[in-house]
């Protein structure tokens, strides 16, 4: 049997290998003409596309022009040096959760999820934590062992931290959408030090958040102990929810 | 009826009837009680305006110091009309500065004073009302002059740049590419504020603030537009969250068009104690009866938490129970842009028969109603080719079903706030469906006992089992149970409850005595 070595440098791919075709689509704050056109041609090249065929101008507005570009892109990927995040947990099941927590924790593992500062866009801790879940997968509520406490919108970091207290919760999962003026960044760093000052050190609770914004590798930035993405599934928080706080720690102490 | 769904009028009439029965405690309980912002709606009709140095709105300021003093229960008019007498004030502003200073301090007035109180506070208020109908009627001789759209629906864009001076030229170009209606998005949070900001303002969160004074740059804009593009372009704005009286009041007295304004949304999706809603709510709604305004309810948010096959039929619950408020309320039918929205997962099979079904079922309940139709959001994902198409054919199913008023989809819905050229390829799809099939609803006559009727018939069957349930109980209790959009909410819980009061014995409020009087 022969393995086909994984490429490690490759070309966007239009309609044969290498071919290097992309398309791209974006406004200029100039009225239809020739030099429009041509303004959207230099850009293109300055992307990288090269050439670049202009499929499609069309005028919006008053003074603003919308093109599509097509075109060979002449950079080159090398998957070898990209950096992302990688699941580093396994993935389990409601059931292989909470036969974990039983197990393992012997009480009910305590979250407390909530929407914090202006953020009203309750979608995605909802898809999270409530039994309805998301994409037909039950979320964290349905959890037999898991004790949830979903605050919802717009709740105050102290009244989060107060109710994290109340719940001894072991994981704080707070949602932010809001993005506009950094909202979500400047959030996140108000609950993690709210939530430093509130416990002592090696007691804090675990601090998760997720949205569509968040940049994956930004926990030590923010302050935070996982950051969750786009896409993400209730299993995938509970299976991390399961290792950050049970099995990995058992391994570090036997 | 015998539409194109071939209803049971007898179970149509059955839905209505229970929808009353639902909704008459709740009216009893609006009724029985008051709240800071009702008063604070009454005091901005009598004149009071401006905020303090802090932003803090005049209103709030001297509504807090009559609580301070005597209680809500009584209402504000009687004690303030009463202070200013004692003071010798000419003017409310000045006399909630000199209450805010502490210096003035506020009793029940009984007997005469009670009498010359009333009258000075009615008298007061019913200047403020008739600045109110000055604009309906002004609203009525533009439209005159300018025409309404030439078709149905009317095509409805949200500005949100947080920036009134932003917003403005973006409503307008949106005007200009065939918006007829625009509606401002609110900054994220406003909902909780208990309070109104004050002034222009240039700097919000998803949003723009909504104050009296953005209300009247856009509305003004418009105007503007309006005159050029020759059709009257229509302005909305949002009252709902805690000041939902107060939004009501000053988008009469700036000749706003529409306001969203739901019965439950904000009990659902804000966590705004039940109670304080319905109180909020019946006020706004009898402002807006007034002020020729036409609401838009929020069904389409249950349906972003909650399935939209598995839960269709609370939509049609909370639409009836949105008109019985409404009606109670004294709202006409052509001023219930009932909401609805096209949120079926569209990996589920026959999903557009599903939702022409719902939405031609909204259009044969409520016939004489500018229906308010929401494009996909929860199926909508970074794919925006795909997004594209879903909103495609939620024109098309919008243009099937006689749809009044129709919120364009953005293919960029979950991904961006939308760009100008998003907005641009949305008005194309809008304009290509309804210039290609804008007739077909002529056509367009499900087949007896077939899917779609069948489907329209579970639906509404569905929603009769479900009001006859909540009957049984009461409204409050299938609300705290979270019957609606899974949300639990308990009748002692969630914001602005400490804002709430029941009626004293002589309780008096002079708005609703005139709004109440004049019928409908």
């Amino acid at each position: 049997m022969t393995v086909v070595p994984e490429k490690q440098v490759v070309r966007p791919y239009g309609d044969t290998t290498g071919d290097g075709m992309v398309q791209v689509s974006f406004t200029l704050p100039l009225p239809h003409d020739k030099r429009a056109e041509g303004a959207a041609i230099q850009l293109a090249g300055k992307m990288g596309i090269d050439p670049a065929m202009l499929v499609h101008a069309r005028p919006m507005g008053d003074g603003f022009t919308f093109f599509v570009v097509y075109g060979r892109v002449n950079h080159l990927v090398d998957t070898a040096a990209v950096r992302v995040v990688e699941r580093d947990f396994p993935l389990l099941s409601a059931k292989e959760v909470n036969a974990v927590v039983k197990r393992q924790l012997r009480r009910k593992l305590s979250v407390v999820g909530a929407c914090i500062g202006t953020d009203a866009h309750t979608v995605g801790i909802d898809a999270i934590l409530n039994v309805k879940g998301v994409a037909g997968e039950k979320g964290l509520e349905y959890y037999r062992e898991l004790r949830v406490s979903n605050l919802g919108a717009q709740v105050g970091v102290p009244d989060l931290v107060a109710a994290a207290r109340a719940e001894r919760a072991d994981a704080v999962l707070v949602s932010q959408v809001v993005t506009q003026r950094d909202a979500h960044l400047h959030n996140t760093r108000e609950l993690s030090a709210a939530v430093r000052e509130a416990w002592p050190a090696g007691k804090r609770p675990l601090l998760i958040v997720g949205g569509p914004r968040f940049d994956e590798a930004m926990t030590a930035e923010l302050g935070v102990d996982r950051i969750f993405g786009r896409g993400t599934t209730p299993a995938e928080v509970a299976s991390y929810l399961v290792h950050a706080l049970i099995t990995s720690r058992r391994a570090a102490t036997v | 009826m015998t539409g194109k769904l071939d209803l049971d009028p007898v179970l149509v009439a059955r839905a209505r009837e229970l929808a009353a029965r639902a909704g008459a405690p709740v009216v009893e309980l609006a009724r029985s009680h008051t709240t800071v912002s009702v008063e604070r709606a009454v005091l901005r009709l009598a004149g009071v305006q401006g905020a303090d140095p802090d932003g803090i709105p005049w209103v709030n300021r001297l509504v807090d110091a009559v609580v301070a003093d005597v209680g809500l229960g009584h209402g504000v008019a009687a004690p303030v009309f009463d202070a200013l007498a004692r003071e010798q004030l000419a003017d409310v502003t000045l006399l909630a500065q000199k209450a805010a200073a502490g210096s003035v301090r506020f009793e029940v007035p009984a007997g005469r004073a009670a009498t010359a109180s009333r009258r000075a506070s009615r008298r007061a208020v019913a200047a403020g009302v008739r600045r109110i109908d000055r604009r309906r009627a002004e609203r009525e001789r533009l439209v005159r002059r300018f025409g309404d759209p030439r078709r149905r629906p009317w095509i409805y864009l949200i500005v949100a740049t947080g920036d009134i001076f932003e917003d403005v030229p973006q409503a307008q170009a949106a005007a200009r590419a065939g918006a007829d209606a625009i509606a401002v998005i609110r900054s994220t949070g406003q909902s909780l504020l208990d309070y109104v900001p004050e002034g222009a303002t240039r700097e919000g969160f998803a949003g723009t603030y909504a104050t009296q004074e953005n209300f009247r740059l856009m509305r003004a804009a418009l105007d503007e537009s309006s005159r050029e593009l020759g059709r009257y372009v229509r302005l909305t704005n949002y009252a709902s969250g805690l000041c939902m009286p107060e939004m009501a009041a000053l988008a009469g007295l700036e000749r706003l068009d529409m306001m969203l304004n739901d019965s439950m949304y904000g009990i659902l999706f804000r966590d705004i104690n039940p109670i304080r809603t319905f109180v909020d709510q019946r006020f706004s709604r009898q402002v807006h009866a007034r002020a020729g305004i036409i609401i838009n309810t929020g069904e389409d948010n249950y349906l972003t938490t909650a399935d939209a096959v598995d839960e269709a039929h609370t939509v049609t619950v909370s639409q009836l129970l949105n008109e019985y408020f409404a009606h109670e309320a004294g709202l006409a039918d052509w001023q219930l842009g009932l909401g609805h929205a096209f949120e079926v997962n569209p990996d589920v099979p026959e999903s557009l028969r599903l939702e022409l079904a719902h939405a031609l079922l909204a259009r044969e309940l409520f016939p004489d109603a500018p229906l308010k139709w929401m494009p996909p959001t929860k199926h909508m994902t970074g794919d925006v080719f795909r997004g594209n198409l879903l909103d495609g054919f939620f024109n098309l199913v919008g243009a099937l079903t006689g749809q009044g008023i129709l919120l364009v989809g953005m293919m960029t819905e979950a991904v961006v706030t939308p760009w100008l050229s998003d907005r641009d390829i949305a008005l194309q799809n809008v304009r290509y469906v309804l210039g290609a099939a804008g007739g077909l609803h002529e056509d367009f006559v499900p087949a007896s006992g077939g899917f779609i009727q069948q489907r329209a018939h579970q639906v509404l069957g569905s929603a009769v089992e479900l009001l006859e349930r909540i009957g049984e109980r009461s409204l409050l209790t299938a609300i705290g149970e979270g019957t609606f959009g899974i949300m639990k909410r308990p009748a002692d819980r969630g914001r602005g409850l400490d804002g709430v009061a029941r009626h004293e014995g002589d309780y008096y409020n002079p708005a609703v005595e005139i709004l109440e009087g004049a019928g409908s």
